[in-house]
C-alpha cells in the first residue's frame, strides 16, 4: 500500500504554525517515514503547478494554516480543497482569523493609506500604491489582490476539521496526525486536538469567587502567586477559552489570551467574555463601572484578539478613509 | 418539526386598531412549524380560550403562541388552558403585540410588520422549547411576624388561630406599639387600652405564638417556604423565667430616665417596664443609664429582688429559626418636633406632638388623664392644634398626607373639651379629610356641638412669650392674619417610616418606596404582599394608617400566609438556570454573581451547581458564564440567537 500523502500550506499567518508542526520534534522522523509529504512550501520545493496537476482528492490530508487575506490565499484554499480528501483548518488564523483578522477593524483603503502614505518612516514621494498589475520592460507583472475583509478558511471553502491554537501545541498536533493516520476521526466539522472545557478547568491557580474592582495590565503588578489572575484584575480569557493547551500561560503566571477559541456551544467568544466580566465588576455605580471599563484601552482588540472574523461582529463597517 | 398554533388577539380595538391582525395570522401561518393561525376578538374570553383548547386537541399542537397583551397579564391564563387539554404549559408562549407594539405605534403598516416579527421571534423560541414540570419545594409551616404593634399582634393571632406556629419578634420589651400610647380612639372614642390589652394578653398566652420581645432580626436567608432567620435577643439583665414582675426593683432604682413611652413627660428607673400593662410584664435594665453599668457601683435592684432575678452578666443571645413566611409590621414614627424650625425646633416647652397629648389625655398617663401643660403643670385654657405639621409640604418636609391627623386632631380637641369645659380649642387645618366610616359625622359633632374653632390656613410661626406660646397664622377663609396667645400647642406631626425600617428591609431584601414606607407588590391588587415571594406587609409601615385599616391589612396578610401554608408544597417555576456538567470548567464566576445564593461550588467534582429551590431564574449567572455551561431553561443561547435573528427580520 502506498503511503498517505500529506500537504502543509501557509496562507495569511505569521509562520508560527509551521514551526508548531516542526515542534513535534523527533516524531517528525517516524512521520516522514509513514507519510509522503507532497507539498510544503516552507520546507520543500514543490510548485503550485505541480499541485494543480494532481488528481482531485489525491492528497489524503492537508493542514492549512493562515487566514484568507488576498486572492492568492483564496485560490490556494480552493485548489487544496479540491485536491485533498481531508482539509484541516490548522491554527487560530485558519480557524477564526486570529491576529491578521484584526485588520477587519480597518478597511483596505485605510490600511493601504496608512502603510504607503502616512507612516513617518516611509519614503514614497510619488505616493505609489500596490497594484495587482504592473507593466515593466520585461512584461506585465501580477500580484495577488489584497482583500478588504480577512476571512477564515471555512468562509471560503468547506473545512473538515479544526485544530485551534496560536499556535497549536505540539502534542495536540501529533495526536491529530496520529488520529488521521489511524483513520480514527470524529464527526466532520469537529474541533480536534483540543478539549471540551475551558482553560480554568486545567488551570492550577486558586479561585475564590472574588469580584473585580479594577483591571491592571500584567506588567503593572506582581501577581500574588497561586491565585487566579482574573480575580487580581489581570484580564484572563481562560473563562471563555477552550482547553487543549494545558493552561500553559496561567501556569507560568501569564494570563490566557484566548487563542484556543470558544468552548463548544459558544458562538462568540468575545461577547461571552464581555458578558461575564460585566457581571463580576464590583460596583453598582454606573460611573465607577465606566471608569473600570475604561482601564481596557481597546476592548475589541482584547476580547476578539483571535476571533474577530469568525465572530458576530466580523468587521468594522464604516470607512474612515480620508484623502 | 413541532406543530405550532398561533392565536392572534384583537384585544377589542386595543390591538386591531393599529395592527392588521388578519395579516399577522396570515403571515404566521407561513412560519416554520406553524400549522394553524387565526385571529379572534378577545382571546382571553371564554370562547377565546375554548378556541385555543379545541385547536390544541384537533390539530395535535405541541406549541402555542398567543399574540396578545403582556405575559404578566395572561401567560398563566393560557398556560392553564393548554394544560387542561394536556399540553405542557411551558410550550405556551405569549407574543406581546399590545404593550410592545399597538400601544406604542400609530403607523398601521409598520406596526403590523413589527407584530409579524414579534410573532416570528416567539415561533423561533417555541420551536426549541422543552416541556418542563414545576419544581416542588417543601414549606416550613411556621411564620415570623416582625413588629408587635396592633398590626403584628393581629396578624400573629390570625395565623396562630389557624393552627400554625408564629414567632412574634418585637424590638421593645413589650408588645403594643403606638396604639398602647393612645388614650381614646376616633371615631367611637373607645379607650385604646381597653381594646388593645386583651389582644396583647391573647397574643402572650396563645399556645401557637412564641413571643420574642426585646429582640431583633439579625439576618434572613433562604426563600419562600424555607427561610432561616437569626434573631438577636437583647440581654434584659433580668432572668425573665424567674422574675415575677413584682416591680420592687423599679421602685428602688435611683436612676432617672425620661420615659419614651410617655414622650418624655415622666421618668422611670434604669430598670423598667415601659407601661404597667406591658406584655410580657418583665423589666429590662437600660445599660446606658444604669448606674452600675456606668460607674461599677449600685446593684440596688439586685439587693431588693427577693428571688434573685437580676443578671448583670447576661449577654445577647442569637437564636436561629426556620420559618416559611415573614410578615413585616414595623410600624411608624412621627416626625420629631425638633425638625420643625418655624414651630420652635422643640425648644418651646409647651409645644408638644400628638402622641404626647395622647399621654396627657390618658388615664394611665403621667398626669392621670388631666390635661396639664409640661412647662408648669397648669391646666391650659387656650389650646391650638396644628394639622399637617410637616405633611403635605414637598419643599421642606414630607410631600404626602399623613392621613390620620385630621381625625385624631378633632379627637384631641374634643377630648380636651371634655376634660376642660371652659377651655377653647383652635384647629389650624388645610382641609379636613374624613374618609372613613363615621368620620364625617364625628367631625361635624366636634365642629357644631363642641365649640371648637376651625381655622383654615397654615401656621407660619410659633414662639414663646412669657408663659404664653404665641401662634401666628392666617385664616384663609376670612383672609386675616391670626395671632393666638395659647397656653399649649399640639402639633399633628407627619407620620414617617421608622429609621430602623431601612435596615430591616435590607436584611429582608424587600423594597421601600420614595418615602421609606414598605412597598406592596401591586398598589391595588396585591396590597399586603411584597414583590419578593414569602414576604408580606402590614400596618403603618406600608403608609400612614388608622387602626381599622391596620387591622384589616394585618388580617389580609395573615390570610395570605395561611393560604400559603394550606398547600402541601410550593411549586417553583422550572424555567431556571441549569448547568451542563460536561462543559463547566469551574471558573466560579456564577457563584459570585448570583443574588439569591443559588449557585454553589462542588469542590469534589470541580463544577458549579444550581440549587433549584433558590434559583429565581434571574439569568445573572447565565450571562456571567463565559463557557456556556450555564443555560436558562427555555431561554438557551441558541434560542436567544434564533430569536434575535428573527426579530431582525432575517437569516
Ligand atoms: C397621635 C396619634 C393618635 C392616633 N389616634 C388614633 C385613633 O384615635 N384611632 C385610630 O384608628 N388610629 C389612631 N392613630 C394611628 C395608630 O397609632 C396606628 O394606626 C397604629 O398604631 C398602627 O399600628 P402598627 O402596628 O402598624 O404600628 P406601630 O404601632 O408603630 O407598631 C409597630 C411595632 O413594631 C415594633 N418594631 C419596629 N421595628 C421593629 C423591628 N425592626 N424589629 C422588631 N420590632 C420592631 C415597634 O417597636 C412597635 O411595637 C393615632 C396615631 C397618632 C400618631
Ligand atoms: S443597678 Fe442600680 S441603676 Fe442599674 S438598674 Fe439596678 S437599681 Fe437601677
Ligand atoms: S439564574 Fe439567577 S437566581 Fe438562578 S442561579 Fe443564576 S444567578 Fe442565581
Amino acid at each position: 500500500m502506498s503511503k498517505p500523502k500529506v500537504a502543509f500550506y501557509w496562507a495569511a499567518s505569521c509562520g508560527g504554525c509551521e514551526i508548531a508542526v516542526l515542534d513535534i520534534g523527533e516524531r517528525i522522523l517516524p512521520l516522514s517515514e509513514a507519510v509522503e509529504i507532497v507539498f510544503w512550501p516552507c520546507a520543500i520545493d514543490v510548485k503550485y503547478d505541480e499541485v494543480r496537476a494532481m488528481r482531485d482528492g489525491e492528497i489524503d490530508l492537508c493542514l492549512f494554516n493562515g487566514a484568507i487575506r488576498n486572492s492568492e490565499n483564496e485560490e490556494m484554499a480552493k485548489l487544496l480543497r479540491r485536491k485533498s480528501k481531508i482539509l484541516v483548518a490548522y491554527g487560530s488564523c485558519a480557524h477564526e482569523g486570529c491576529i491578521p483578522g484584526l485588520a477587519n477593524l480597518k478597511t483596505r483603503r485605510e490600511i493601504l493609506h496608512r502603510n504607503y502614505i502616512e507612516i513617518p518612516s516611509l519614503d514614497n514621494p510619488d505616493g505609489t500604491m500596490p497594484r495587482t498589475r504592473t507593466v515593466v520592460p520585461e512584461g506585465e507583472l501580477e500580484l495577488p489582490e489584497l482583500y478588504d475583509t480577512v476571512l477564515t478558511l471555512d468562509q471560503v471553502v468547506e473545512v473538515d476539521y479544526y485544530v485551534p491554537g496560536c499556535p497549536p501545541v505540539a502534542d495536540q498536533t501529533w495526536a491529530v496526525l496520529e488520529a488521521v493516520l489511524e483513520g480514527n476521526l470524529p464527526e466532520k466539522g469537529s474541533v480536534v486536538g483540543a478539549g471540551t472545557k475551558i482553560v480554568c478547568d486545567d488551570c492550577p491557580l486558586e479561585k475564590k469567587e472574588t469580584r473585580i474592582s479594577g483591571f491592571v495590565r500584567p506588567h503593572e503588578i506582581v501577581p500574588e502567586p497561586g491565585r487566579c489572575l482574573l480575580e487580581q484584575g489581570i484580564y484572563c480569557a481562560g473563562i471563555g477559552t477552550r482547553t487543549g493547551c494545558g493552561a500553559l500561560c496561567p501556569s507560568v503566571g501569564m494570563p490566557c489570551r484566548g487563542c484556543y477559541g470558544p468552548p463548544p456551544g459558544v458562538l462568540d467568544q468575545g461577547a461571552k467574555i464581555v458578558s461575564a466580566l460585566g457581571s463580576v465588576i464590583d460596583s453598582q455605580d454606573p460611573e465607577e463601572v465606566e471608569r473600570i471599563m475604561a482601564q481596557i484601552p481597546c476592548p475589541v482588540g482584547l476580547f476578539y484578539r483571535f476571533s474577530l472574523p469568525h465572530s458576530i461582529l466580523r468587521r468594522k463597517t464604516t470607512d474612515d478613509y480620508k484623502d | 418539526m413541532k406543530r405550532i398554533g398561533v392565536f392572534v388577539c384583537h384585544c377589542g380595538i386595543n390591538i386591531a386598531d393599529t395592527v392588521d391582525v388578519k395579516r399577522v395570522a396570515e403571515e404566521a401561518s407561513r412560519m416554520p412549524g406553524v400549522v394553524f393561525a387565526r385571529d379572534y376578538i378577545y382571546m382571553c374570553s371564554d370562547p377565546g380560550q375554548a378556541l385555543v383548547r379545541e385547536t390544541i386537541s384537533q390539530e395535535k399542537l405541541d406549541g402555542v403562541i398567543i399574540a396578545a397583551c403582556s405575559p404578566s397579564l395572561h401567560e398563566s391564563t393560557f398556560r392553564a388552558a393548554a394544560q387542561e387539554v394536556g399540553l405542557n404549559p411551558w410550550q405556551v408562549e405569549i407574543a406581546n403585540i399590545r404593550e410592545q407594539c399597538s400601544w406604542v405605534h400609530t403607523d398601521r403598516k409598520k406596526a403590523t410588520d413589527k407584530a409579524i416579527r414579534i410573532v416570528s421571534t416567539m415561533v423561533e423560541k417555541t420551536l426549541l422549547n422543552e416541556s418542563l414540570s414545576p419544581i416542588p419545594v417543601r414549606i416550613t409551616k411556621r411564620a415570623l411576624v416582625i413588629g408587635g404593634g396592633i398590626a403584628g399582634i393581629q396578624a400573629a393571632l390570625d395565623i396562630a388561630d389557624s393552627g400554625h406556629e408564629v414567632i412574634l419578634v418585637e424590638k421593645d420589651s413589650s408588645i403594643g406599639g403606638h396604639m398602647a400610647q393612645l388614650s381614646e380612639t376616633f371615631p367611637t372614642l373607645d379607650c385604646s387600652q381597653c381594646i388593645l390589652t386583651p389582644k396583647m394578653v391573647a397574643a402572650g398566652k396563645h399556645r401557637n405564638i412564641r413571643l420574642m420581645t426585646y429582640s431583633e432580626v439579625e439576618e434572613v436567608s433562604g426563600y419562600v417556604g424555607n427561610f432561616n432567620v437569626r434573631i438577636r435577643r437583647k440581654a434584659p439583665f433580668v432572668d425573665w423565667s424567674v422574675c415575677t414582675g413584682c416591680g420592687l426593683c423599679m421602685e428602688k432604682c435611683p436612676a432617672k430616665v425620661p420615659s419614651e413611652f410617655d414622650r418624655g413627660l415622666s421618668t422611670h428607673g434604669a430598670i423598667y417596664v415601659p407601661f404597667p400593662q406591658a406584655v410580657p410584664n418583665k423589666p429590662v435594665i437600660d445599660r446606658d443609664s444604669c448606674i452600675y453599668f456606668r460607674t461599677g457601683k449600685c446593684r440596688l435592684c439586685e439587693k431588693v429582688c427577693e428571688i434573685g432575678a437580676i443578671r448583670f452578666e447576661q449577654e445577647d443571645e442569637i437564636i436561629e429559626e426556620e420559618v416559611g413566611a415573614i410578615v413585616a409590621a414595623p410600624g411608624y414614627d412621627t416626625l420629631p418636633v425638633t425638625e420643625l424650625k418655624e414651630y420652635g425646633s422643640g425648644e418651646v416647652p409647651d409645644v408638644i406632638d400628638g402622641l404626647a397629648f395622647e399621654r396627657l389625655l390618658s388615664a394611665s398617663g403621667p398626669t392621670g388623664g388631666e390635661v396639664r401643660r409640661p412647662s408648669d403643670g397648669k391646666v391650659p385654657k387656650e389650646v391650638v392644634f396644628v394639622q399637617c405639621a410637616g405633611s403635605r409640604d414637598p419643599e421642606r418636609y414630607k410631600p404626602y398626607c399623613s392621613k390620620i391627623c385630621c381625625m385624631y386632631t378633632t379627637k384631641h380637641a374634643l377630648l380636651y373639651k371634655h376634660r376642660v369645659h371652659d377651655g377653647q380649642p383652635y384647629i389650624f387645618y388645610i382641609d379636613i379629610r374624613t374618609g372613613g366610616k363615621g368620620y364625617e359625622e364625628f367631625y361635624h359633632r366636634a365642629e357644631q356641638e363642641e365649640g371648637i374653632i376651625y381655622l383654615r390656613g397654615k401656621v407660619a410661626k410659633i414662639f414663646q412669650d412669657g408663659d404664653k406660646t404665641v401662634v401666628w397664622g392666617t385664616d384663609t377663609l376670612s383672609g386675616r392674619n391670626v395671632e393666638i396667645e395659647a397656653d399649649l400647642v399640639v402639633l399633628a406631626t407627619a407620620v414617617v417610616s421608622r429609621d430602623s425600617t431601612g435596615e430591616l428591609v435590607k436584611k429582608l431584601r424587600i423594597q421601600t418606596g420614595p418615602n421609606g414606607f414598605l412597598s406592596e407588590a401591586h398598589p391595588k391588587l396585591r396590597p399586603v404582599e411584597s414583590i419578593n415571594s414569602g414576604f408580606f406587609i402590614a400596618g403603618a409601615a406600608q403608609g400612614p394608617k388608622d387602626i381599622p385599616e391596620t387591622v384589616a391589612q394585618a388580617s389580609g396578610a395573615a390570610c395570605k400566609v395561611i393560604s400559603l401554608f394550606s398547600r402541601d408544597h410550593l411549586e417553583q417555576d422550572p424555567a431556571i438556570a441549569w448547568v451542563d456538567e460536561e462543559l463547566c470548567g469551574g471558573c466560579r464566576i456564577c457563584v459570585s454573581v448570583c443574588p439569591y445564593d443559588a449557585r454553589e461550588f462542588d469542590e469534589e467534582r470541580g463544577i458549579a451547581t444550581v440549587n433549584e429551590a433558590l434559583c429565581e431564574g434571574c439569568g445573572s449567572c447565565v450571562a456571567a458564564c463565559a463557557c456556556g455551561a450555564t443555560q436558562q431553561r427555555n431561554l438557551s443561547d441558541s434560542q436567544i440567537r434564533r430569536m434575535v435573528t428573527a426579530s431582525l427580520g432575517g437569516e
